[in-house]
């Protein structure tokens, strides 16, 4: 196999808390603490992990839309946090960020065909006679009408918002995509359809993304390798297959435990998390899991368990296993 | 693909939905309907008015000085016989010129240097903003009468005061307009559409002008016809000190320099009164809109 599309060494970024006028920063949120992972051509990761996780931070700063702390980035073998500026533009077009929010991630003055077809304009992929016949085509691909480019985002649904963002990345023709919780804003009919818009898309042009979610149900359906985040470190990371059917961090097991099964007499076994995610201010000692984990032992408070092979397609970062 | 191009124009007026239900919402304002209608009286008043009097502006007429309204000097005449209401129509297309004009390049120097000091931040930022500060910090009045009597001493030719004037007004008028656009521009920079942009690889000139700048024309369109009146008045201001623009070309502002002399004040008051109630309704009634468009477009000030 040749080099992972991405490659992420140690990344590790932590916001500073400012807390005086002029002086040093009190102290760090540490969202992304040193993970490392690889996602290969064509490939659909997942990132699953609890609200305040640092999942879409690590999103974001593998795009460079913050600044790492330290770390590295390849996307196709270039560092993209050392790369000039204008590099960094070129290579916008062959990565992509899906936001969340389908309402706030479209500027309400601008009519969608031109939201789609600026960013061609741009880097120069269309001309401005046949603008408005690709943003058509993208439009058509992603299950919207080419008429309704002269309307704008507040005339649309949530369902077609969504739509026509994920028009607007897959326009540049990427390699790779982002998507944070892109349909965790979305009614539960909608959210199917854009599953599977995303993974026709995947497959008529090879894409690959990074999935994030903190819905497993979801990440199930669309991503052959799943990444459990934890208070900004990877706890768990395995195939699918091998994640549903064995996990072993406790972490994973309880969120596993937590999807709900459309079968009332199936006898549910569930793990209950107590309390809240600690504060990335100041992660717990030893595994940061242990303040809420049912299986805690003195080794647990004292040890940084690393990320081991459990097998040949499954790691993970616990002393019990 | 050929469909595209063919806009049904039912759509077409739905996309337009946001502006016609504001003006919609204008019209139903009584005040704001009557100060446009004011207005644009003021306009036909000013420029197609000169064409239809007999008398030229400058025209003088030394058997017929200082007299009263009459049925062929409908405001009668001034010290040198010339036609007041004459006068008073070519000083309104002055006065009204160097408002709109003041307006336009106060608005574009503010909205500019804002956007640029909001988007950029850091050293740029506060740049612009402390030379803004300073300009604001001292009264804009005593400022432009100092930079007007600096101005005299150059002997600028009389034809070109009027530019200089306009500019001058623009130069106090600006760092209000950009501390304004400033600050919604750095609200504005946090908008999830604008990471959205930054992460589709758009230049920084686009961003500026296609995304932040059309989110703020709400707030332009009030401060410009804020600021329109704001010219008019710190033009005639100038004009009746005799620093802005200056004689033979008539101005409401020089025109009521004639109230200076206690007997035309006390005797001849159709000299002064209808310049200073052109200046006064003009002003007024650009307020009135300014206040009305800004009830309009902003949905949070209403019923205030």
């Amino acid at each position: 196999m040749s080099q992972p599309l991405v490659q992420i060494n140690d990344l590790k970024k932590y916001f500073p808390i400012k807390s005086s006028f002029f002086g040093k920063p009190t102290g760090y949120i540490k969202a992304v603490d040193g993970i490392s992972l690889q996602i290969e051509k064509g490939e659909a990761f997942g990132l699953v992990g609890e609200s305040g996780s640092g999942k879409s931070t690590l999103g974001q700063t593998i795009l460079r839309m913050h600044e790492k702390t330290s770390g590295q980035i390849l996307f196709d073998g270039k560092d993209i946090h050392t790369i000039s500026k204008k590099e960094l533009v070129h290579l916008r077009t062959r990565m992509q960020y899906i936001f969340q929010d389908p309402y706030s991630s479209l500027n309400p003055k601008i009519r969608i065909g031109d939201a789609i077809g600026e960013p061609l304009l741009e880097h120069g992929l269309a001309t401005k006679s046949d603008v408005d016949d690709k943003v058509g085509n993208i439009l058509t691909m992603c299950g919207m009408a080419p008429r309704f480019m002269d309307r704008y985002p507040h005339e649309f649904s949530g369902g077609q918002r969504q739509r026509i963002v994920i028009a607007r990345a897959m326009a540049l023709n990427p390699d790779f995509i982002v998507a944070d919780e892109p349909v965790s804003s979305l009614d539960v009919s909608i959210q199917a359809q854009i599953i599977n818009l995303f993974s026709d898309l995947r497959e008529q042009r090879e894409l690959s993304y990074l999935f994030i979610s903190h819905d497993l149900s979801i990440v199930e359906h669309l991503c052959s390798r799943i990444a459990i985040m934890y208070l900004g470190i990877i706890v768990e990371l395995a195939t699918r297959d091998e994640l549903f059917s064995n996990p072993v961090h406790p972490y994973t097991k309880a969120l596993l435990s937590a999807v709900p099964i459309p079968d009332p007499t199936l006898d549910r076994h569930r793990i209950e998390l107590k309390g809240d995610i600690p504060s990335p201010e100041k992660p717990p000692s030893g595994c940061r899991f242990h303040t809420r984990c049912p299986f805690a032992k003195d080794i647990c408070r004292e040890q940084v368990p690393e990320l081991r092979q459990a097998n040949e397609d499954h790691q993970v970062a616990c002393h019990l296993f | 693909m050929s469909t595209i191009k063919q806009k049904p124009a039912a759509e077409r007026k739905k996309s337009k939905s946001i502006w016609t239900e504001s003006f919609r919402r204008l019209l139903k304002n009584k005040t704001a309907v009557f100060s446009a209608c004011f207005l644009i009286l003021m306009f036909l008043f000013s420029f197609v008015g000169p064409l239809l009097s007999p008398y030229g502006a400058d025209a003088m007429d030394v058997t017929l000085m200082k007299y009263p309204p009459s049925l062929f000097h409908w405001l009668g005449t001034d010290d040198y016989g010339r036609d007041v209401l004459t006068r008073l129509m070519t000083a309104g297309q002055i006065s009204l010129t160097v408002g709109l004009a003041s307006m336009v390049l106060s608005l574009v120097l503010g909205a500019l240097l804002g956007a640029i000091a909001g988007y950029y931040g850091g050293i740029v930022d506060s740049m612009i903003m402390r030379i803004a500060d300073i300009l604001l910090s001292i009264p804009s009045l005593p400022l432009l009468i100092i930079i007007a009597a600096l101005l005299s001493e150059f002997k600028v030719p009389t034809d070109y005061r009027i530019y200089i004037v306009m500019m001058m007004i623009s130069f106090v008028g600006w760092p209000r307009l950009a501390r304004l656009i400033r600050g919604q521009i750095l609200s504005l920079r946090e908008q999830m559409y604008i990471k959205a942009a930054d992460v589709l690889g758009l230049s920084s000139r686009r961003k500026i002008f296609h995304h932040l700048l059309p989110n703020t024309y709400p707030l332009l369109i009030v401060v410009a016809t804020l600021q329109t009146a704001a010219g008019i008045l710190n033009e005639s201001t100038l004009s009746f000190l005799g620093l802005g623009v200056v004689a033979p070309t008539a101005t409401w502002g020089n025109m009521i320099t004639i109230a200076n002399n206690l007997i035309d004040f006390q005797k001849r008051p159709w000299l002064w009164i209808p310049p200073g109630m052109a200046i006064f309704l003009t002003v007024v009634a650009i307020n009135v809109l300014g206040d009305a468009i800004r009830d309009v477009l902003d949905p949070k000030m209403k019923g205030r």
